[in-house]
C-alpha cells in the first residue's frame, strides 16, 4: 500500500466530515485541513499545498509549511499515513 | 422461491442489556428480499422481551433448559413442531448449543434443518483450546493456559505476563495486575463458572469483530467486519459501524479452511499497536449485533435459513462499509393475557396465522 492510499480510500465530504472505512473511526477537518487533505490525496508536495492554500485565501502566514506539517503529523498520529511519511 | 414461505423458528429471545442474538436474527429474516414466511421464537424464560414483540413473533414456545437434558429438548420440540411444521431451527446462544447438535440428525429426521457445526468442531474454538486452534489455522491467539488450581497461579507470569485476564469457560473474564488479584479472580470466576479457568494475557490496542458464515466444507459463504463505537458497563458494543478491513476478512477465510466451520460465528479480534491481529475469541453462533450484517447488504441469517433448508442463498456482494447501529432501549407494552399464556401455557400463538 503506497504512502498515500489510505488518505485516497477516505470518504470525505464537503462538511469535512471524514470516515476511515478501514476502521470506522470519524473526524472533523476545517476548511483547510480539507484542502491538505485533498492536496495530499492528489499526491502533491508541501509547496504545491501551500500554493493552492494562498491561492484560496488571503492573509496567509508566511510560515505555512510548519502548519501544513503538523497536519501531516496529526494524520499520522490518526494512523491515516505511515509513521515515517513525511512531505 | 419456496425459500419465502419457509418456517424457521430462532431462540435466544432474551433481548435485555446483554441481549439475545434471537431478536436480531428475526429482523434481518423477515427482511431478506421477498420473505413472506412464518418466525417461530423459542424462549427459556416467560419475560424475554422478544416474546412481546408480536409483530416480529407472533409464535412463541417455551424450551426446558439445557440442564433438564436432550430428551426434554427433544420432546418439547417434537411437540412444537406438530403444532407448527417447522422447516428450520436457528439456535443463537452457546449454552444450547450442544444439545442442538446432538439432536441434529433427529430433527432431520423430523424434516427441521439446521445448520450447525459439529461438536469437534464446537470443541475446537472452545477458550481452552484456542491457541492450538491458532497455530492450527496460522492466526495469532494471546497467550493462553488453562488453570485448574489456584497454586498454579503464583508462577504463571514466567509464562503470561501480567496484566492478564482471568477467564470463565464459557463466559466472563477479570483483568488481574498482580498475583493478588488473579487469585480473587480465580475464585470469582470459579464460584461462578466453574473449572478450568483460562489465563490469557492482555493485548493492548483496537478490539474488532467479525461476523461469518462457513459453508462447512472449508469455504466462507460470507463475513462482515465491525468496529464497536459504544461500549456499555459490560463492555457490550452499543453502537458500532461496519468496516473494510482485508485482513479480518482474510482471518475469517483462514479460520474457515482450517476448522471448516459450518454455521455462523462471531470472531473477537485485537489490533494491535504495530497493526497486528490478535484473535481473542470464537464465539460459536451470530452475535447479538448481527442485524447490522443485514443492514449492510450482507444477510447472513437469512443465508443460513437457506442453507438449513438444503437451498443454496444467491451469492452475497460486498457489504456496504460506513453503515451503522445504534441499539435502543424501548418499553414495549404487553397484554397480562399474554404473559398468562406464556407462564401457564408455555406458549403464544401457535394457531393457524402466518406472520
Amino acid at each position: 500500500m503506497g504512502a498515500t492510499d489510505k488518505l485516497k480510500d477516505l470518504a470525505l465530504s464537503e462538511s469535512g466530515f471524514v470516515f476511515d472505512p478501514y476502521t470506522g473511526s470519524t473526524f472533523s477537518a476545517n476548511d483547510t485541513g480539507r484542502k491538505i487533505l485533498d492536496g495530499l490525496r492528489r499526491g502533491l508536495d508541501r509547496d504545491a499545498i501551500a500554493a493552492e492554500l494562498r491561492q484560496g485565501w488571503d492573509g496567509v502566514p508566511d510560515d505555512l509549511g510548519r502548519d501544513i506539517d503538523d497536519f501531516v503529523l496529526l494524520l499520522r498520529r490518526q494512523h491515516l499515513l505511515p509513521p515515517d511519511f513525511s512531505l | 422461491m419456496d425459500g419465502e414461505r419457509l418456517t424457521i423458528a430462532v431462540t435466544g429471545l432474551n433481548a435485555t442489556d446483554n441481549p439475545g442474538p434471537g431478536v436480531a436474527v428475526i429482523r434481518a429474516l423477515r427482511e431478506a428480499p421477498g420473505f413472506a414466511g412464518r418466525i417461530v421464537g423459542l424462549a427459556y424464560d416467560t419475560l424475554e422481551p422478544g416474546i412481546y414483540a408480536r409483530d416480529l413473533v407472533p409464535d412463541v414456545f417455551l424450551l426446558p433448559y439445557p440442564s433438564q437434558g436432550i430428551e426434554a429438548l427433544e420432546a418439547r420440540l417434537r411437540y412444537i413442531h406438530g403444532r407448527i411444521p417447522l422447516d428450520a431451527v436457528i439456535p443463537t446462544l452457546d449454552s444450547e448449543l450442544p444439545s442442538f447438535i446432538a439432536l441434529e440428525g433427529t430433527l432431520s429426521e423430523l424434516g427441521i434443518g439446521t445448520f450447525l457445526p459439529t461438536r469437534e468442531q464446537f470443541d475446537l474454538r472452545a477458550k481452552a483450546g484456542l491457541p492450538a486452534l491458532g497455530e492450527r489455522a496460522g492466526i495469532l491467539v494471546p497467550a493462553s493456559r488453562v488453570v485448574t488450581d489456584v497454586e498454579a497461579l503464583y508462577g504463571i507470569h514466567r509464562e503470561i505476563p501480567y496484566p492478564l485476564y482471568v477467564k470463565g469457560l464459557f463466559y466472563g473474564a477479570a483483568l488481574a495486575c498482580s498475583v493478588d488479584e488473579a487469585v480473587q479472580a480465580f475464585h470469582r470466576v470459579v464460584a461462578q463458572w466453574g473449572l478450568p479457568v483460562i489465563v490469557q494475557t492482555r493485548v493492548d490496542g483496537e478490539e474488532l469483530d467479525v461476523v461469518a458464515l462457513g459453508d462447512g466444507r472449508g469455504g466462507l459463504v460470507g463475513a462482515l467486519p465491525m468496529r464497536k463505537t459504544w461500549l456499555t458497563d459490560k463492555g457490550k458494543g452499543w453502537a458500532g459501524v461496519a468496516i473494510r478491513d482485508p485482513e479480518l476478512e482474510a482471518m475469517a477465510v483462514r479460520f474457515m479452511a482450517a476448522t471448516r466451520w459450518r454455521g455462523p460465528c462471531e470472531l473477537e479480534v485485537m489490533r494491535d499497536r504495530q497493526d497486528r491481529y490478535h484473535l481473542l475469541e470464537v464465539n460459536p453462533r451470530f452475535p447479538a449485533w448481527v442485524y447490522l450484517a443485514a443492514g449492510a447488504g450482507l444477510n447472513l441469517p437469512w443465508a443460513t435459513a437457506l442453507l438449513a433448508t438444503g437451498r443454496e442463498p444467491p451469492p452475497l456482494g460486498p457489504h456496504r462499509v460506513g453503515t451503522m447501529f445504534v441499539r435502543i432501549s424501548l418499553d414495549q407494552i404487553a397484554d397480562i393475557a399474554d404473559f398468562e399464556r406464556m407462564a401457564t401455557a408455555g406458549e403464544l400463538g401457535g394457531g393457524g396465522r402466518t406472520g
